[in-house]
Parts: C-alpha cells; sequence; structure tokens
C-alpha cells in the first residue's frame, strides 16, 4: 500500500505525507490525500467540485500541475468552479451552466474572460433600474451600520472582514455574490446571532452590537431567510402559530397565561391580502405546505409587523412569477415608506431592477461598492468570481 | 506513617482502579464504534452476580470471570439488538439495558447475598512480590488487576494497528462513509458490542471475586456511569484510560484510606468524591474533549443522531 | 369537556401514532409480560399466580386500589419531571437525585421549624422540596446551557452524589438519637405530615400530582411560553432567530423538571415516611423516565403508564412478601416493556 502511495504521488505530484492523520493536514493536502484515494481506487474519471475554493495561489498551482499529469495518462478530469481565470488557465473544454441549464460549450483556446462571463449572467438585456438613486445619501441617520465588521470563521464557513454597510431609510441596498462568501454570515451577525469578532454594529444610531436577538428583532427588523424552512418556521407548527412566534410579547394576554389567536389571524390575513397571497388554510402545518407557500407565509409574517428594516435573502427563490412580482413590489413599497431593505440575492436581474445601491461580497469581503446605474452586469460577474484580482476598476 | 498511607492510596487505587479500567475500554470501545452505552452499568451487574454465583457453583474463580465475560457480552448484544438493527435511541436503550441488569442481577443474586469466598486469589510473582514495600504495594493483586495494563496495550494496538480496528473507527467517524468504502458498519458494531459487553462482564466480576468478595444488589453503586465519564476524559484512547482509571481508583481507595486511619470525615461525603470528580472533568473539559469524539458519536448526545 | 376532548385528541395525533398505535402498544406490553412470565419460571417461580396475585392485591379491594394510587403520586411526579425538559429534547435521568434533594430541603424545614401550624409548615415544605430539586436539576442545566457536559451523564452522576448527601445527614447532623440503630431523622411533627383520606395513605400529594399534570398541558398548550418552549422543540434554530431565548429555556426546563421531583421527594417523605430514610425512593425516579418516554411526554399518557407501573410496583411488594422475590425484580419487567417499545421501528418514543 505504501508503495502504491509513494508512486502516484511521484508520478502526479501529489507529495503527501500517508501516516499524518488528517486532521493536521492544511486543505491543499487533504486535497492531494482525497485524490490519491480516488487514484488508489483506480478511478478513471475524476471529478472535483470547487477544488479551489480554500487553496491559497501556490497550492492552486500545484493542483494545476496535478491535472497536467493526469491528462497527460489519460485519465478525464471534471473540474467544477465559478472562478474564471482558473478555467481559463487549465481547461481543454468548457461548458457554461446557467440555473441549472447548460448555458454554452466553448473551447479552452476560445474562450475569453468576458465571453464566459455572459454566458453566465446572460450578458446584456437587464433593464435599468427604472427606481431609484432619489434618496440623499448625506445627513440622514442610518438604519444599519456596519463598521469594520469581522466574524470568525467556523470551520469550513467565511468569516467576515472587515466590512463596512450602510443602509439609509428609503433605500434597497442589494448585495451581489456567489452563494457561500459570507452572505449567511452577514444576516447573522445584523440579526444578533453571530457576535462581532471585531468591529461594531449600529441600529437606528445606536451601538447595537450586544444586543439579544429578541431586541433587534423588536426594535424593527425583519428577516427572511434563505431557507425558510430550517430557519424561519417550525414545522410541526400551524400556520397561526407561526405567526405568533415572530412577536409572542405581542399577542401574549394575561401576562403571558394565554395568547390571543384572534389578533394573530386578524394580522396575518391582513398581510397576506396586502401581499395578494392565498394560503389554503391559517390552521395548517406549516411542514404540509409547499415550498412556495412556506416563502409566502414567512414574508406576510415578517411584512405584518412594518418592520423598519428588511432583511431579504433570496425572498423570491421559489414563487411562481406573479407571487414573486407582489413580493418585489412589497420590498420597493416599503422602501418608498421609509423603511431600508437589505436584499442578497443571485439573481443580479432582480438586483439591478430593485436596488438604490449595490454591494458585491466575495469570501467575505466588500470588494465594490456601486450605483446601479454606473456599473454593468458584466463588471459584476468579475467581482463576484473574484476576477481581475477583485480589485474595482471603474 | 505517612509512608503506608501512600502506599495504602497507591495500591487502593491499582485495586480499585481495575475494574474501572476494563469497564472504560469495554465503553471506549463500544464509542469508538459510534456507540454510547448507559447500559454498561447493568453489563456490570451481570458480570457479577454471574461471576460470583458460578464461582460458588464451581469452586473455580477462573470459570467464574470466564462465565461473567460470556454473560456480559450476550447481555450486550440485546442493547446492540435495539440500538443497531433497529435503530433505536442510544440512550433511552442504554438505560432500559441497565434496569433490565440491575433487576436481573438482584434475581440471580437473591440467594447469595452476603455470602463471602475466597473468590480470585492473590498471585504472588516470585521475587517481586517479596520486595520490602514496593511489593507490598505493587505485587499482591489478583490476576486481573495484573492482565488490565497489558490488555489496554492490546486494545490501544487492535484499535490503531489492526484492519478491524480501523474499520471500527472509520464507522464511529463516519458509518456512511465506511458504508461507501464496502464495510458493513453494522457487523463491526456488533463485534465491538460483544467485546466491549465481555470486558463490562469482567469489570463487574473483579469487583465480586476479588474486591469485595461478596454479592449486593446494586453493588456497582454508579461505576458504569464513571466508566462513561472516564472515556470522555480519556480522549477515547486506551492507553490514556489507564492513567484516568487509577486517578478514579484513587477517588475511591482515599475514602477507605481515610476510613481506615479513623479521619472524622463522613465516609459519605468521601465517597462522592469519584462522582464529583468525574462531573467536574466532564465540565472541565467535555466541551474541549467533544471535539475529540468519534463524529458520529457527538450526534448522540446532541439528540440529532 | 372540551379540555378532555383536547387531550384526547392529543393522544391521538401524538407521537405515537394514534388509536391504532395503542393497541399496538397494549399488544406489545402483552408481549413483554409473556417473557417476564417465562422469566418467573426459570426461576421456579409459577407466573400465573404471581400475576393473579399482583391483580388481586392491587385491584381486588379498596384499600389495594388506594395503595396503587399512593404509588402513582411519584411516579406521575418524577415522568414529568422528565417530561417538561423533554419538551427540548434535552435528557433528565436524574429525578431519582432530585427527589432525594427534594426531600433534603423538606425534611429540613420540617426539623427546624417543627413548632409552625400546619397550614404555615406544609406549603413552606412544598417550597423547599420544590426549589431543593430545582436547584439540583439546574446544575446540570447549566453545564449543558454552557455546552460543558451533556445533562444525560451530569444528571445521571448527581444521583449517586444526591443520595449520598442524604445518607450524610441521616447518619450525621439530623440522626434520631432514640432509633439508635437505624438510619434515619426523627419523626415528623404531626404539622409536618401530609393529611390523608379515610383511613388509606392516599395523601395530599395525590393533589399535587394531578395538579402537575394539568399545569403542564395547559402551559404547553395555551400560554406565551408552552408556545415557545415548543417552537424550540419544533426547531430550535428557526426558534432562536425569531428571539426566542433558548439557552434561557434549558436551564429553567431543568429548574422546574428537577423542582416538580423534589415535589415527590418531599411528598414521599412526609405523606408517607414521616422521617427521611435512605430507602426513601425504590428508583420512583428512574421509573418516571421510563414513563415519561413511554408516554410520549403526553400528560393523558403519562397518566395511563402511571398507573400501569403503579400496579406493577405494587406487584413488586407482593413478589417479595409472598413469592420470596428480590424487589428489585420489576426492573426487569420495566426493562421488558421497555425494550419492546424501542424496538418497534419508527415508533417514536419520546421524539428522536
Amino acid at each position: 500500500m505504501v508503495e502504491r502511495i509513494d508512486e502516484l504521488s511521484q508520478r502526479y505530484g501529489l507529495q503527501v505525507d500517508p501516516t499524518a492523520p488528517v486532521w493536521r493536514l492544511s486543505i491543499g493536502e487533504r486535497q492531494k490525500v482525497e485524490v490519491l484515494k480516488l487514484l488508489l481506487a483506480d478511478a478513471q474519471i475524476l471529478i472535483l467540485d470547487e477544488p479551489t475554493r480554500s487553496l491559497a495561489p501556490h497550492e492552486v498551482e500545484g493542483l494545476f500541475r496535478v491535472f497536467a499529469n493526469l491528462r497527460r495518462d489519460g485519465y478525464a478530469v471534471v473540474f467544477i468552479t465559478h472562478k474564471l481565470p482558473e478555467v481559463l488557465a487549465c481547461a481543454d473544454r468548457i461548458t457554461v451552466m446557467r440555473r441549472g441549464r447548460v448555458a454554452g460549450t466553448l473551447a479552452g483556446s476560445e474562450a475569453t474572460e468576458s465571453g464566459l462571463v455572459s454566458l453566465m449572467f446572460g450578458g446584456g438585456g437587464i433593464e435599468s433600474p427604472h427606481r431609484g438613486g432619489k434618496t440623499p445619501r448625506e445627513g440622514v441617520q442610518p438604519l444599519l451600520e456596519l463598521r469594520q465588521v469581522s466574524t470568525r470563521a467556523q470551520g469550513e464557513a467565511t468569516g467576515l472582514q472587515e466590512v463596512n454597510l450602510t443602509v439609509l431609510p428609503g433605500e434597497i441596498v442589494g448585495v451581489a455574490g456567489v452563494s457561500g462568501n459570507g452572505q449567511r454570515e452577514l444576516g447573522d451577525v445584523i440579526l444578533g446571532l453571530e457576535r462581532c469578532a471585531r468591529g461594531t454594529k449600529y441600529l437606528w444610531g445606536q451601538d447595537a452590537t450586544h444586543w439579544s436577538v429578541a431586541r433587534i428583532r423588536a426594535s424593527g427588523v425583519a428577516f427572511i431567510p434563505e431557507d425558510p424552512l430550517g430557519m424561519a418556521v417550525v414545522a410541526g407548527m400551524t400556520v397561526q402559530e407561526n405567526m405568533a412566534l415572530a412577536d409572542t410579547r405581542k399577542y401574549a394576554r394575561q401576562g403571558g397565561l394565554s395568547m390571543d389567536w384572534a389578533a394573530v389571524r386578524e394580522d396575518l390575513e391582513r398581510s397576506l391580502k396586502r401581499l395578494g397571497f392565498t394560503i389554503p388554510s391559517l390552521d395548517l402545518r406549516v411542514g404540509t405546505l409547499s415550498g412556495g407557500n412556506i416563502q409566502r407565509v414567512v414574508l406576510a409574517r415578517e411584512m405584518a409587523r412594518n418592520p423598519r428594516l428588511i432583511l431579504a435573502f433570496y425572498p423570491t427563490r421559489g414563487l411562481d412569477v406573479r407571487s414573486a412580482v407582489a413580493a418585489r413590489e412589497l420590498l420597493v413599497a416599503s422602501r418608498d415608506a421609509g423603511a431600508g431593505v437589505l436584499l442578497i440575492s443571485e439573481d443580479l436581474g432582480e438586483l439591478f431592477s430593485l436596488i438604490d445601491l449595490l454591494v458585491v461580497l466575495f469570501r467575505g469581503r466588500i470588494v465594490g461598492t456601486s450605483k446601479p446605474q454606473e456599473i454593468t452586469v458584466n463588471k459584476v460577474g468579475y467581482l463576484m468570481t473574484g476576477s481581475r484580482g477583485g480589485t474595482w476598476v471603474e | 506513617m505517612i509512608g503506608s498511607f501512600w502506599a495504602g492510596l497507591l495500591s487502593g487505587s491499582v485495586h480499585a482502579g481495575t475494574p474501572l479500567l476494563y469497564a472504560t475500554l469495554g465503553e471506549a470501545i463500544e464509542e469508538r464504534a459510534g456507540i454510547v452505552n448507559l447500559g454498561l452499568e447493568g453489563v456490570m451487574l451481570m458480570g457479577a452476580v454471574v461471576g460470583f454465583s458460578t464461582t460458588v457453583q464451581t469452586g473455580n474463580a477462573a470459570v467464574g470471570v470466564l462465565a461473567a465475560a460470556l454473560t456480559g457480552g450476550v447481555f450486550n448484544l440485546i442493547f446492540g439488538f435495539l440500538v443497531i438493527t433497529r435503530q433505536a435511541n442510544q440512550l433511552a436503550s442504554g438505560l432500559a439495558l441497565m434496569f433490565c441488569g440491575v433487576g436481573l442481577s438482584a434475581l440471580v443474586g437473591a440467594p447469595y447475598i452476603g455470602s463471602r469466598i475466597k473468590g480470585l486469589n492473590e498471585v504472588r510473582i516470585p521475587l517481586l512480590s517479596d520486595l520490602p514495600l514496593v511489593g507490598a504495594t505493587f505485587f499482591h493483586y489478583d490476576i486481573l488487576v495484573y492482565l488490565v495494563v497489558p490488555l489496554s496495550i492490546l486494545v490501544w494496538w487492535v484499535l490503531f494497528y489492526t484492519r478491524w480496528g480501523l474499520i471500527l473507527r472509520a464507522v464511529g467517524e463516519n458509518p456512511t462513509a465506511a458504508f461507501a468504502a464496502g464495510k458493513d458498519p453494522h457487523r463491526v458494531q456488533y463485534q465491538a458490542l460483544f467485546i466491549a459487553g465481555m470486558l463490562g462482564g469482567i469489570a463487574g466480576a473483579h469487583l465480586s471475586l476479588a474486591l469485595a468478595k461478596t454479592w449486593a444488589e446494586w453493588m456497582t453503586a454508579g461505576r458504569g456511569f464513571i466508566a462513561v465519564a472516564l472515556v470522555i476524559f480519556s480522549k477515547w484512547h486506551p492507553l490514556r484510560a489507564i492513567a484516568g482509571a487509577l486517578l478514579f481508583g484513587g477517588a475511591i481507595a482515599f475514602q477507605l484510606q481515610m476510613q481506615a486511619r479513623g479521619v472524622p470525615v463522613s465516609p459519605f461525603l468521601l465517597d462522592m468524591l469519584p462522582y464529583l470528580l468525574s462531573l467536574a472533568v466532564l465540565a472541565v473539559w467535555g466541551g474541549a474533549r467533544r471535539h475529540a469524539a468519534p463524529a458520529s458519536l457527538g450526534r448522540v448526545f446532541q439528540g440529532t443522531e | 369537556m372540551g379540555r378532555i376532548r383536547e387531550l384526547v385528541r392529543g393522544l391521538r395525533t401524538s407521537r405515537n401514532g394514534g388509536m391504532s398505535g395503542f393497541f399496538r402498544f397494549v399488544g406489545l406490553f402483552g408481549l413483554a409480560f409473556g417473557v417476564f412470565a417465562v422469566v418467573l419460571l426459570i426461576f421456579g417461580k409459577n407466573p400465573l399466580k404471581a400475576y393473579a396475585d399482583i391483580f388481586s392485591s392491587t385491584l381486588g379491594s379498596a384499600y389495594g386500589f388506594s395503595e396503587v394510587l399512593v404509588k402513582m403520586i411519584p411516579l406521575i411526579l418524577t415522568a414529568v419531571a422528565v417530561a417538561v425538559p423533554s419538551r427540548i429534547w434535552l435528557i433528565n435521568v436524574g429525578g431519582e437525585g432530585q427527589l432525594y434533594v427534594g426531600a433534603l430541603f423538606a425534611t429540613w424545614g420540617a426539623l427546624t421549624c417543627s413548632n409552625l401550624p400546619a397550614w404555615i409548615l406544609l406549603p413552606w415544605m412544598f417550597l423547599l422540596g420544590f426549589i431543593g430539586g430545582g436547584l439540583w436539576a439546574s446544575i446540570s442545566g447549566v453545564l449543558r446551557a454552557k455546552g460543558w457536559a451533556s445533562e444525560t451523564i451530569s444528571t445521571l452522576l448527581l444521583n449517586y452524589v444526591a443520595i449520598l448527601l442524604v445518607n450524610f445527614f441521616v447518619f450525621g447532623p439530623w440522626k434520631d438519637s432514640e432509633s439508635a440503630n437505624y438510619p434515619q431523622t426523627a419523626a415528623f411533627v404531626h404539622a409536618a405530615i401530609l393529611p390523608a383520606f379515610g383511613g388509606t395513605r392516599l395523601h395530599l400529594g395525590f393533589a399535587f400530582a394531578f395538579l402537575a399534570l394539568i399545569l403542564f398541558h395547559f402551559v404547553l398548550s395555551r400560554t406565551r411560553w408552552g408556545l415557545e418552549i415548543r417552537a424550540i422543540g419544533g426547531n430550535a434554530e428557526a426558534a432562536r432567530r425569531n428571539g426566542i431565548p433558548t439557552t434561557r429555556y434549558i436551564v429553567l426546563l431543568m429548574f422546574i423538571g428537577g423542582g416538580v421531583a423534589g415535589l415527590a421527594g418531599m411528598s414521599e417523605v412526609s405523606g408517607i415516611q414521616g422521617q427521611l430514610r435512605p430507602s426513601l425512593s425504590p428508583g420512583y425516579g428512574f421509573a418516571g423516565f421510563l414513563i415519561s418516554w413511554m408516554a410520549g411526554g403526553n400528560p393523558l399518557g403519562i397518566a395511563a403508564a402511571a398507573f400501569l407501573l403503579a400496579i406493577i410496583a405494587s406487584g413488586g411488594d407482593i413478589l417479595q412478601m409472598a413469592h420470596g422475590l428480590p424487589g428489585s425484580v420489576v426492573n426487569i419487567l420495566m426493562a421488558l416493556i421497555l425494550f419492546v417499545v424501542l424496538a418497534r421501528r419508527g415508533w417514536k418514543v419520546g421524539g428522536k
């Protein structure tokens, strides 16, 4: 066994100490272990999914050398990534996928960054924002302000690094980025679930760095998560009960001894009507509803409290066209009424049509800030994928 | 004489720590395979009672120990059936096993309550046993004490240097991965449980045949749970378990020494020492140690199993 | 009437799968009893006579029946002690220890305030019992809330510490000087004894048990805190994100659970024994765990299972006296019942 490992290591440049326990190895070394495992099992095709996510540049180069060696010996490698420079550096053939479909295939020699970005994000045809840029950014008390906020990365997740972010009343700030670059952590830190390792957080002008989740929510922050079933509702409880969860204090009577379900229903029905959503019954267990309906319930619940700051994560995911439009109009209406919205979405079209300010998140850092009229989709795509060294070029 | 206090404490630690170590080794093997057995207490009791009664019937303590080991192994398989084949909740199943062990051992042991036997004889090692102070302290034990440390080393070697041990540990970390690699996690787990049951049975037998040389209902008095804490304390490592068992055996022996010297501290307060120590160990190191646990095990304690 | 309907509906939609589940349940019991009969046979006892004796001594007379109810008191209370924390998936196996510490605190009250009238002394002992058990359990609660130790193990270990603590007091400072050989405290004054009904031993503690069940159901289904607790139990992540303070509830529910077990201790020492002895509890704490798990934490189920186990426990007395078996042999029957219940694949007793 050890001999075979040695032989393969030499041949393909996968030097790693076979006796070291895996937890002691760096990610790059673990990667090598994975590849070796596959080779030892006599695989002919190797599929690597986002292998360079946590690799340092020199380790990435090492990986490419391994690919070259494998290719030389007739192995096939399928390399899945969203990092354009890497793909351009080593691929013979590039297939671009978008929304579950193949958007196009290019030969490696013919591909260019801009060509790939157009395939990935749909190129032109994004309408210019039809609302926005109305509110002046000077002299107004921000609803949310993050100053140099950093969080500690847990395991494989991304920690935020020195994030500066401001949301003013009456504006929609859009956060663009590939999923997994810190969006979840951003939401958690604003909501109070995650502590700021460094930096301060201000809500409504007050230092909210150490506020509890309950306090933050009660002060007017709404949260529409990316996974409503897992993160916002309790599947085993009814729609009505879930409505009450958002603000149990409000609906409690007699010091908490009973709940005013009539008021809960009333608020929920009013909110659903305003949004134009219909739910089959308020007494159904949320777990039995479709994904879209669950999202609707969450939207209705959060908006019922007339929040001042809305954190919306992929809010229209899973919704049919009409409901998606209604949800978007809702966000805009809230904005017009003076609330602030932080909209996280992967859908650049949606972002561009709604937002007043765009921020791009990459690896936990804000790598670009701009008004939507002053930037092109392609440029956003570059920033999202870390191309051009991540520097913001006007 | 201060010297004799320490000597007495040390030898008491070794003596009392031996059943703890056997039990801990057994539990460590199980947990390495991803299974927590809170019913270890019941397994030990079954071993104690069967060992005792067999020795009384046959007059041969070695046969008693063997019978205890076999009983423990089989008894643990009941638990195995519940948690492996039926995928039942491990914590509840373990406690059910404990109840069963308590009741069944009381039933089997009823006619023997209070009888005293010669039990396991001391084994004299030529030359070493005759050394003045050291001999009296270290070389007047029964065979099970002498065997326990080599056994720990054997368990360590098996876990880390044999193929079977590797598969076992893989199952405890990530049974799906082990399965994907073509191993049958269930078979390995059953084997681990049987072995652990045998060790638990031996632990119980040592209690009734060597330490107390009698039978009393529920005579393990929570040692099975102390063993579970010890496993965490020793980071699931058989060699570190030796140190842990010595420490906890010392806590148990401490009370005896204090009593022998007529120190006016209530024996009950002293008796609390091993349990409080276990608790302290868990509190101080439990959080950190949790990361050293076999991955599949952690989910049991978080209730996401 | 509506309340009863709700409870029954709860049973139907409880985690145990409804009415057909109930009949399956009965069948499983039959299996357990059958195996126990075999065990009895192996040890030379006549199982039919044993079961007949159990039946006649428990249900065959008014006094026998009252004895069953007497045993139900601590069983229901210790079961609630497990059920309350189990709502947020905490496993409390320390009912035994919490019971003893509750009894300890109540005994202190009885011994130090022996000149108070009953209507002050008894409520005071009640309070002490609750606080004692509650504090004992919250040690484990805090350890768990901070992420330092699993409450399963810490409650288990603390059981032994509690019993030793009681032993310490009973053999030491509180030892009754009159009964030189028996380890027990002085007998309580009359004011410290819970009154009993109609010539039986059925004491006021029954009201505690009944109250505990009703409050448990009421709080969980109607109040704001019940809603939050159910949310944590249903999806702790979502509950946190909605601002529900999960760590606070961990400590709180352990405290309440321990407190109820402490009440079991207080009611046993005050209503039955009249003085504190180390043999106060023949394993009520563990039996409570069994009951709560079988019943899936449902109040009606707890009452039913407690009834069954009270019969079995009374049976233990008969088996001991008439058939010469050790009292703890009923543990085998209890274990068998738990085995068959656990072995049913897909039956989520008490949840996960």
